[in-house]
């Protein structure tokens, strides 16, 4: 028998391929989907990269998303504890803390509403397109396509002046870069927590269609509530679609076989969406829970007060669930992947960003039958520093 | 089969109504499950199951 591999020391982040998870998690995996890891303050908490052991710890309401309670898997992000949670920032609440605010919004992300919004999405999506054929060739699809559809979708959502992007965008950057120091981050967070209660404020003197107006009419939660609801909103609505659609159309560039099916076939995207999302799995790092009471799983006792790092990517490739799930396939069905989390906290925007994935790639690939990189693959800057995977920038040709 | 739906564990998530819009709904005020059909006919029992295998929050069962 070789001799147990080292405990792993922090949480690997360093990509060697751009679509794949770091190979040390793919070896962790088989090896032990749950096992020990010793975090960056010396915590020794567990790594959990199998599939059905996500799952349940996802599902599992003793593990705790407390800021407080959580050790950090990186040393970037160590000091973060001690930060006092902004109000109404839901996705850091336990139950039933996390339930009402939850159950503010769930209402204006259902099913229906979304499909509604789809003339809106295709109407976004085409002048877009339109633009990048006016503008010509070679673009950053980037810049150009994958970030403005999501961003303008969620603006109007919430009622947020699109135009007030350059504000919230560079701030909501410095958020998601794991290098930024936490003066950066506590400044980044009280710029936007500012220019968005300012934002709420408005709303109450000047109501309009939107969801901050909604929530301001309501009148159960506070100006100050609302401000921390509208910041996670805006952050999670346009940087996740946002580096879906600018990877997935990197791997689909790079898998022309799969890209013609995305073109091709209508009946297809819905489950080359989820396929994407699955492969992809462009939460980078984490989510990380605490347990709040001695927990089993998966052979594994959890004691209470520890910190349990889950790898979504590595979970999404487990071969237990997805058989050869290393390779994009996007005739698979890949229902159950666990790209939008699993459990209470299971992302709220999910149904949003089908649909704006569904309309987006096909249209794209239709509008430029001919688009390809205008760079080497190996050129295509990372986003390996960043809490959401993606690309920085995607030049293309058509 | 008979479907039983906990609204008060349901979040909202519409895995549900996604997976079998002709059973599951989800009301228009919360967001949460309203189930259209509770006892459907078995040709559409594998949907429903998957339907309950996905939800996020564990609020749908299924009686045989």
């Amino acid at each position: 028998m070789t001799e147990a591999t080292p405990r792993l020391a922090t949480y690997p982040l360093t990509r060697e391929r751009a679509f794949d998870p770091p190979d040390e998690l793919a070896r962790r995996r088989a090896e032990a989907p749950i096992q020990r890891m010793t975090y960056a303050d010396g915590h020794e908490g567990w790594l959990v990269t199998g599939y059905a052991e996500a799952r349940a710890i996802l599902a599992d309401n003793r593990f705790s998303t407390r800021p407080e309670l959580l050790h950090s898997p990186i040393p970037q992000r160590g000091e973060f504890r001690s930060e006092p949670l902004t109000p109404g920032f839901f996705l850091r609440m336990d139950a039933p803390a996390h339930t009402r605010y939850r159950r503010l919004l769930t209402g204006q992300f259902t099913v229906r509403r979304m499909k509604q919004l789809e003339p809106r999405i295709q109407e976004i999506t085409e002048s877009r397109l339109d633009a990048m054929e006016r503008e010509g060739a070679p673009a950053d699809l980037v810049e150009s396509f994958a970030l403005p559809i999501p961003s303008l979708v969620i603006c109007e959502l919430l009622g947020v002046p699109y135009e007030d992007r350059e504000k919230f965008q560079r701030d909501s950057a410095v958020l998601l870069n794991l290098n930024s120091s936490i003066e950066d981050i506590r400044a980044a967070v009280q710029n936007l927590y500012s220019y968005l209660h300012g934002l709420v404020t408005m709303k109450a003197k000047e109501p309009a269609d939107d969801i901050l107006s909604g929530l301001v009419a309501g009148g159960e939660l506070t100006t100050e509530e609302i401000g921390g609801v509208a910041l996670l909103l805006l952050i999670a609505g346009h940087e996740t679609t946002a580096n879906m659609l600018g990877l997935g159309t990197f791997a689909l560039l790079t898998n022309p076989d799969q890209l013609a099916v995305v073109r091709d076939d209508p009946a297809a995207v819905e489950n080359a969406v989820e396929e994407l999302l699955r492969y992809l799995s462009i939460v980078h790092i984490g989510p990380t829970r605490t347990a709040l009471e001695d927990v089993e799983v998966g052979g594994a006792l959890i004691r209470a007060g520890e910190s349990v790092t889950l790898s979504i990517g590595a979970a999404n490739r487990d071969p237990e669930r997805f058989e050869g799930g290393d390779a994009l396939d996007v005739t698979r069905s890949a229902h159950g992947h666990l790209s939008f989390g699993h459990g209470i906290h299971q992302c709220l925007g999910q149904q949003l960003a089908r649909i704006e994935m569904r309309i987006a790639y096909p249209a794209l690939l239709r509008r430029f039958p001919n688009l390809r990189l205008a760079v080497p693959a190996r050129e295509v800057p990372l986003r390996s520093n960043m809490a959401i995977y993606g690309v920085h920038r995607l030049p293309v040709l058509w | 089969m008979k479907i039983k739906a906990d609204t008060g564990r349901c979040i909202g998530a519409g895995m549900c109504v996604l997976t079998l819009p002709q059973v599951f709904d989800q009301s228009e005020d919360d967001g949460t499950v309203v189930v259209l059909d509770a006892e459907p006919s078995a040709d559409v029992a594998p949907a429903v199951n998957r339907a309950v295998q996905l939800c996020p929050s564990g609020a749908l069962s299924v009686e045989e």
